[in-house]
């Protein structure tokens, strides 16, 4: 069938615009609106005491100033403490600009609205801030001491503390099942911040009527946003609408809302009666936006000799930052998703969130999931090395069989719900990436090793996404979806979805997310959930409409609707293509008319003499048009599997890393498009990469980032990436109607460990940090000589 | 103060005013409306700007606009052909899947048609060090550089 298109790597419908500079990105809109600049914080911790705007009121363009203190109540208060949970027992936000006290660089303390950026720039230099410097708390070790407070009611700096932990089958607890277990092994690993670092940064737009608010955000989800301003502007829902128009890349950060941007550039586009623009600059985005997955593990493990984990004992303190407005997601996950493929006999893990004064942590593409899997990675070559046997061995030794679908792991995970994997097949895949990366045959040698690293992730979490599907009297279809679009190429799966599930050409479907005017119920694009959560809503609207055109298309027909089929775009009766009505038709049937527009449309008017006179035009039961409406709310996660190989040289003398070889087996279920699934592999594993390598967010004792630069912070370049070599495993998810796992933050995830584990066959010592560099890999082995 | 300039933007003269301090990335964008150049860090690292000056590529964030009064410009709008169609090196990059988010690409396509012209058959080490130069996020730059193998390709057998 010509419209059997999910599956196929079918080109990407968003290309032609993006290829020809006709995107539209948020600092492309509102050429005419004022512009907004901040005044930030140079200190990590002071007591603001006095702000002086007077020189800047003589700058030409200039037309706002505002402080906090000039906020109407409900605008001024502290921003949404996002995802409550009770383990977070002192969970603090900002306020959207500083109220008395800052708490790391960058934030926000007036807001300036000038004609252009260069004349609010202007402004802002001359705006004079009297602080009084306060110790800031700096390093996760000096904040967990307590001495000095980031927040003075928060004692010891602690947000969040919690302990989770899985028994044995005899009932025992992990720390009991190590002290008993044959061998046993301690450690620390050390893991850097590093940031979702978009190449477009945060920027928000708005317009305001007098009555209706629009704003524009680069956000990856904008009916959050919505409800948020809405909320804090006191304005009903319906008369605010939120736009996500192209995004230039989001990896987690654009998730969190509001910003304080989102909240304060609405507010003065009402204020002023003016459109008013704000667009993040790089270094903004490097001190005011959020960073991850700085960490400090300490593990316990107690194993047999065949390397079987019989107790596990990590204990994380994990750096937030100096707020929580995301709640304590990150380290949940850290803590669930560390178990990977395998099954430990007892498992315990406490975490404690404590408050820095740093930019705030929230999630990055992989949300967590990258520090578990390095913990629980290192381990599992930790084993291998301690018992002699082979790192795979151990690896299979501790395996979920797949025989033992769905597997309870009995931990409660980011959702709330219960860690139960639906499906996979992790000895396979151990199998497939073996063989393609030719484990059996490496032979390591001096400054040459191979490494591997495993991991699940739980994706395609709810509560829900809604899709929208309007079949129109030209035979188009118009799909809609609220969740928001950073570059996931979701304007083509969808419409793969919906011309597979309907039968019409890809050509004739388009696809629009992220615009609260066309579909105001979602949650988001985060945790790989869009193909999952809205292309099964989708599949279920199509359904529906599907249903309803064979409906119609039946009376036309006079036919069954059950001997129906629909092909390219046409409805024919099953065996007998002359009987056949087209989907065109079928919509303007749906819509009794009273006005004509068009020949099509005049077929449905009162005087063509097709609806039966004796019934109401639009019969009981029925709506007009050809549309549909349905949502998917998936009952719990549904987990992918990868495991990833990699081979890499490093220099005798400099010290130097490459990663020569990389290659990838990758279980997201049923793949929609391997094209675009193979895309986001390729350049997660280059973000893990750098991840694994060059990126850190260095702060110096005094709380500065002092590498808020693309100069500084190392993003790799394509001469740092090495080709990526990947295969398929599709195991269906049980749990949806598409068999569909997501996809987006995989190849991110185990990057660190392997690369960690390659090092370490290479060079014959231990690498319990990430990332490395060449200077440090220089220092381990002159440690390693004494 | 402003300064009068002409930019001869993808073969168009364009006469517009600008203070000194103007920056060129800023002037296509803001004052004549070619928003298809991006700017992603405004230090000249990320290539996100790049457009070709005279032909050779060139970041626009480093470059004040009335230091290049009476060059030829060329953005990504103008890369496709008079008729519309789109130029080899971008239907490669559609080919290939060259892109997700589309930030960095225009300035992608920038280099790369200029890497074509002055070296229509580059190795593969050619192709990496002619990017070099430009930052993406979401691509890993593989399919990147398939992309640029396939333009070549592409402009030869159109050639």
């Amino acid at each position: 069938m010509t419209t059997k298109l999910f599956g196929e790597p079918v080109q990407r419908r968003e290309d032609p615009r993006l290829l020809t500079g006709n995107g539209r990105y948020l600092d492309d809109l509102g050429r005419e609106a004022l512009a907004a600049a901040f005044v930030r914080s140079p200190h990590a911790h002071a007591r603001v005491r006095d702000i002086d705007v007077t020189a800047a009121l003589d700058v030409e363009g200039l037309v706002a100033v505002y402080t906090w203190e000039d906020l109407p109540e409900r605008v001024g208060r502290a921003l949404p403490l996002l995802i409550p949970h009770p383990a977070l027992t002192h969970g603090r936000t900002a306020y959207p600009l500083a109220r008395d006290v800052v708490r790391h660089v960058g934030e926000p303390v007036v807001m300036v609205v000038a004609a252009d950026r260069y004349a609010a720039e202007d402004a802002c230099a001359l705006i004079e801030v009297d602080y009084e410097p306060l110790k800031p708390v700096v390093g996760l070790e000096e904040a967990v001491q307590g001495a000095q407070l980031v927040h003075e009611d928060v004692p010891g700096n602690v947000g969040a503390h919690l302990v989770q932990e899985v028994a044995a089958a005899d009932g025992r607890g992990a720390r009991e099942a190590i002290e008993t277990a044959p061998h046993t092994l301690a450690f620390r690993l050390d893991i850097e911040r590093s940031a979702s670092m978009p190449l477009e940064g945060r920027g928000v737009y708005a317009r305001w009527d007098g009555r209706d608010l629009r704003v524009y955000s680069s956000t990856q989800t904008s009916t959050s946003v919505r409800m948020a301003v809405a909320a804090a502007l006191g304005l009903p829902l319906p008369q605010v609408e939120v736009i996500a128009p192209d995004v230039g890349g989001g990896f987690g950060v654009k998730i969190v809302h509001p910003w304080p941007e989102e909240v304060l550039v609405p507010w003065a586009a009402m204020t002023l009666g003016r459109e008013v623009k704000w667009t993040e600059d790089r270094r903004e985005h490097f001190i005011s936006s959020a960073h991850e997955r700085g960490q400090v593990q300490y593990v316990r493990v107690g194993f047999d000799d065949d390397g079987r984990v019989l107790g596990l004992d990590v204990t994380i303190l994990h750096d937030h930052g100096a707020y929580t407005p995301y709640g304590i997601i990150v380290p949940i996950v850290t803590s669930t998703q560390l178990l990977g493929p395998y099954k430990p006999g007892s498992y315990r893990v406490e975490f404690t969130a404590v408050y820095t004064n740093t930019v705030q942590v929230t999630p990055y593409r992989g949300a967590g999931r990258p520090q578990g899997v390095f913990c629980m990675e290192r381990t599992m070559d930790k084993i291998a090395r301690y018992l002699g046997k082979d790192r795979t061995q151990v690896r299979e030794a501790n395996f979920i069989r797949p025989e033992e679908f769905p597997y309870d792991q009995k931990m409660t995970f980011q959702d709330g719900r219960p860690l139960i994997y639906d499906s996979g097949n992790y000895p396979e895949m151990l199998r497939m990436i073996k063989e393609l990366i030719g484990w059996d045959s490496f032979e390591a040698g001096p400054g040459r090793g191979i490494g591997i690293g495993c991991y699940v992730e739980g994706t395609g979490v709810g509560p829900y996404e809604g899709g929208h599907v309007q079949i129109t009297s030209d035979g188009r279809v118009h799909v809609s979806t609220g969740l928001t679009s950073q570059g996931q190429g979701h304007e083509t799966a969808f419409a793969q979805i919906a011309a597979t599930e309907l039968g019409v050409p890809i050509e004739r479907v388009s696809v629009v997310t992220g615009d609260t005017r066309r579909f105001g119920y979602a949650v988001g694009t985060f945790a790989s959930r869009a193909a999952v959560v809205s292309g099964n809503a989708i599949a279920l609207a199509c359904r529906k409409v599907r249903e309803k055109a064979l409906r119609i298309a039946a009376d036309a027909l006079e036919a069954n609707p059950a001997d129906l089929e629909i092909a390219d775009g046409v409805v024919h009766v099953a065996g007998t293509p002359s009987a056949a009505v087209p989907l065109s038709t079928v919509a303007v049937l749906a819509n009794p008319l009273r006005y004509a527009f068009d020949e099509e449309t005049a077929k449905a008017t009162q005087f063509a003499g097709a609806a039966a006179p004796d019934r109401p035009p639009v019969a009981e039961g029925e709506e007009p048009g050809l549309e549909g409406r349905d949502y998917y709310s998936p009952i719990r996660s549904t987990f992918a599997a990868g495991m990833h190989a990699a081979i890499v040289e490093t220099d005798p003398d400099t010290a130097e890393i490459k990663v020569v070889r990389y290659a990838v087996v990758h279980d997201c279920g049923r793949l929609i498009n391997p094209m675009i699934v193979e895309g986001q592999i390729h350049g997660g594993v280059a973000q893990g990469i750098g991840g694994a390598l060059y990126e850190r967010m260095v702060y110096d004792q005094h709380g500065q980032l002092v590498n808020a630069s693309f100069m500084d912070f190392l993003m790799p370049y394509a001469t740092e990436i090495p080709h990526v070599e990947t295969g398929h495993l599709e195991t269906p998810s049980p749990l949806n109607p598409l068999g569909v796992k997501g996809a987006g933050e995989a190849g991110v995830i185990p990057v660190s460990a392997v690369i960690a584990s390659a090092l370490e066959d290479a060079e014959g010592i231990e690498v319990n940090r990430m990332p490395i560099s060449p200077s440090e890999l220089f220092e381990l082995r002159a440690a390693r000589m004494g | 103060m402003e300064h009068e300039i002409t930019l001869i933007v993808n073969g168009v003269p364009r006469r517009t005013g600008v203070p000194a301090r103007r920056l060129l990335s800023d002037c296509l964008r803001h004052d004549l409306g070619l928003t298809g150049t991006h700017v992603g860090c405004e230090h000249g690292v990320c290539g996100c700007c790049t457009v070709l000056l005279d032909g050779r590529p060139v970041r626009s964030c480093l470059t004040f606009a009335v230091t290049v009064d009476g060059a030829e410009i060329t953005t990504v709008e103008g890369l496709a052909d008079a008729d519309g169609g789109l130029s080899a090196v971008q239907r490669a990059f559609a080919e290939c899947h060259g892109l997700q988010c589309g930030f960095c690409t225009p300035g992608f396509l920038c280099t790369v048609t200029a890497l074509l012209r002055e070296n229509p058959a580059p190795t593969e080490d050619e192709v990496i060090d002619g990017i070099s130069g430009n930052l993406c996020r979401c691509t890993g730059y593989q399919n990147i550089v398939k992309a640029v193998h396939r333009a070549a390709e592409l402009l030869a057998e159109e050639a």
